[in-house]
């Protein structure tokens, strides 16, 4: 006993290093699994309560820029109202509601981002909601806490979207390879598709996470993966990753019922 | 005596807000973002109670990594380097470190010079291999290790030219 003693105190600073390392290291394999990182997260009450007061003075040196945006999408709006038949997600069928929010904290250089914005549970946020720009997808919500949410943006290398062509139907998933945020991937792209540089790539809709129809990017370029059956292609974004203010979040009023459905009764 | 704690305390809390409000939004050609936090185990006053200093390394990462979102990276990489750093003393400063007497402002340029690369190399190279955690991405974590190391190292030598209190 008296040896265990008089080891432990010998090599104190060695066990505490040993000791923070490891909870270190756990948090740090925590976080490179989807929907496990709760517990350090940017969106708790001090993290985000400091990043939404410093946002607010940022706001002002990007009102020019969010003017030009909003003028943008204004016209887009108007454009669709005119000509009504070109209606937006009416396919879906699903009920959708809109939230507006601001991003706080954006990130993009690292393999695993995340950005934060200023909607959370009191706003009727919760997680797996989508979230998007008037120009295209962002990311999916993966926590809240009361006034924030952090989204998992596509520019990580957890995200899977579901995506596909817009001309023909076929399908794939979205990925990142945590190169150039000016680029996603769309894998496993059945290899029979009429894929050519300069398609567009639109979501999916086969989640509730999304509805269909909401623009991704365009086709850059293309190419057999390694066990050459499926295609891979290279997406070059038409959000601009690196600025975001303003952008809408998805709310899928009927989640809770088609989860229920398709919960299979024979597991 | 009192001195020292605090000006220890306003350099964490300083450190920390300057990094995650201000440097990292730099992103210089897209990802090369220098970590000036650890300038604060650097700096660390050498006659100190090594528990004590591990554990506040711990907890400036950690601190760090709830504002990034990147889970436990900073933490480890920042508990590495406390804990190695007697050694990287010992290697860049030789007796006089054995006598205690170092003081960062007054010793000489090369000799902090390694010390601060050294540290740098190893936070750095830390950092990134747990942030991307992929044998197959080997280049990019040098790459970032490399280009982000000498960013930091610029940043912190002439911070501590900036701020040492040399009266002339």
């Amino acid at each position: 006993m008296q040896q265990i003693v008089n080891f432990i105190l010998r090599n104190k600073n060695f066990l505490l290093f040993l000791l923070l390392f490891s909870i270190a290291f756990f948090l740090t394999i925590q976080s490179h699994s989807y929907h496990k990182s709760k517990f350090i997260s940017s969106a708790n009450f001090l993290t985000g309560g400091i990043y939404e007061s410093v946002n607010s003075i940022d706001q002002y040196f990007n009102l020019k820029q969010e003017n030009q945006n909003l003028l943008e999408e204004n016209n887009r709006l108007k454009e669709a109202l005119f000509n009504t038949s070109e209606s937006t997600n009416e396919e879906s069928g699903y009920t959708f509601k809109v939230i507006p929010g601001i991003v706080i904290k954006n990130n993009y250089s690292n393999s695993n981002n995340y950005l934060t914005i200023n909607k959370g549970t009191n706003d009727s946020i919760s997680e797996d909601t989508g979230v998007i720009t008037a120009k295209g997808i962002v990311g999916i919500i993966d926590n809240t806490s009361k006034s924030y949410a952090r989204v998992l943006s596509i520019l990580n290398t957890n995200s899977r979207i579901n995506a596909q062509l817009k001309k023909t139907s076929h399908f794939g998933l979205l990925k990142w390879d945590g190169k150039s945020p000016k680029f996603v991937q769309l894998t496993d792209v059945q290899k029979q598709a009429p894929v050519a540089i300069g398609d567009t790539i639109i979501t999916g809709g086969r989640s509730t996470i999304f509805p269909k129809g909401i623009p991704i990017g365009k086709v850059e370029s293309f190419y057999m993966d390694t066990t050459e059956n499926y295609l891979t292609l290279e997406v070059l974004l038409f959000n601009d990753m690196t600025s975001i203010g303003h952008v809408h979040i998805i709310k899928n009023l009927d989640k809770e019922e088609i989860q229920s459905l398709e919960i299979n009764p024979n597991e | 005596m009192n001195s020292i704690i605090s000006r220890n305390i306003v350099r964490f809390i300083g450190l920390v807000l300057i990094q995650a409000l201000i440097l990292n939004n730099i992103n210089f050609l897209g990802y090369i973002n220098p970590y000036i936090y650890i300038l604060f185990i650097i700096l660390f006053p050498i006659k100190n109670n090594r528990l004590l200093f591990i554990f506040l390394s711990f907890l400036l990462g950690l601190t760090l990594d709830l504002f990034l979102d990147s889970g436990g990276v900073h933490a480890a990489a920042s508990v590495t380097i406390a804990y190695i750093r007697p050694i990287v003393l010992k290697f860049a400063f030789g007796a006089t470190y054995e006598h205690q007497t170092v003081k960062f402002t007054s010793t000489e340029f090369g000799q902090r010079f390694s010390y601060f690369s050294i540290l740098i190399l190893i936070h750095h190279l830390f950092v990134f291999s747990l942030e991307i955690f992929n044998t197959s991405q080997l280049i990019l974590i040098l790459k970032k290790t490399l280009f982000s190391g000498v960013f930091t190292l610029i940043l912190c030598l002439l911070l501590t030219v900036l701020f040492s209190r040399k009266s002339k």
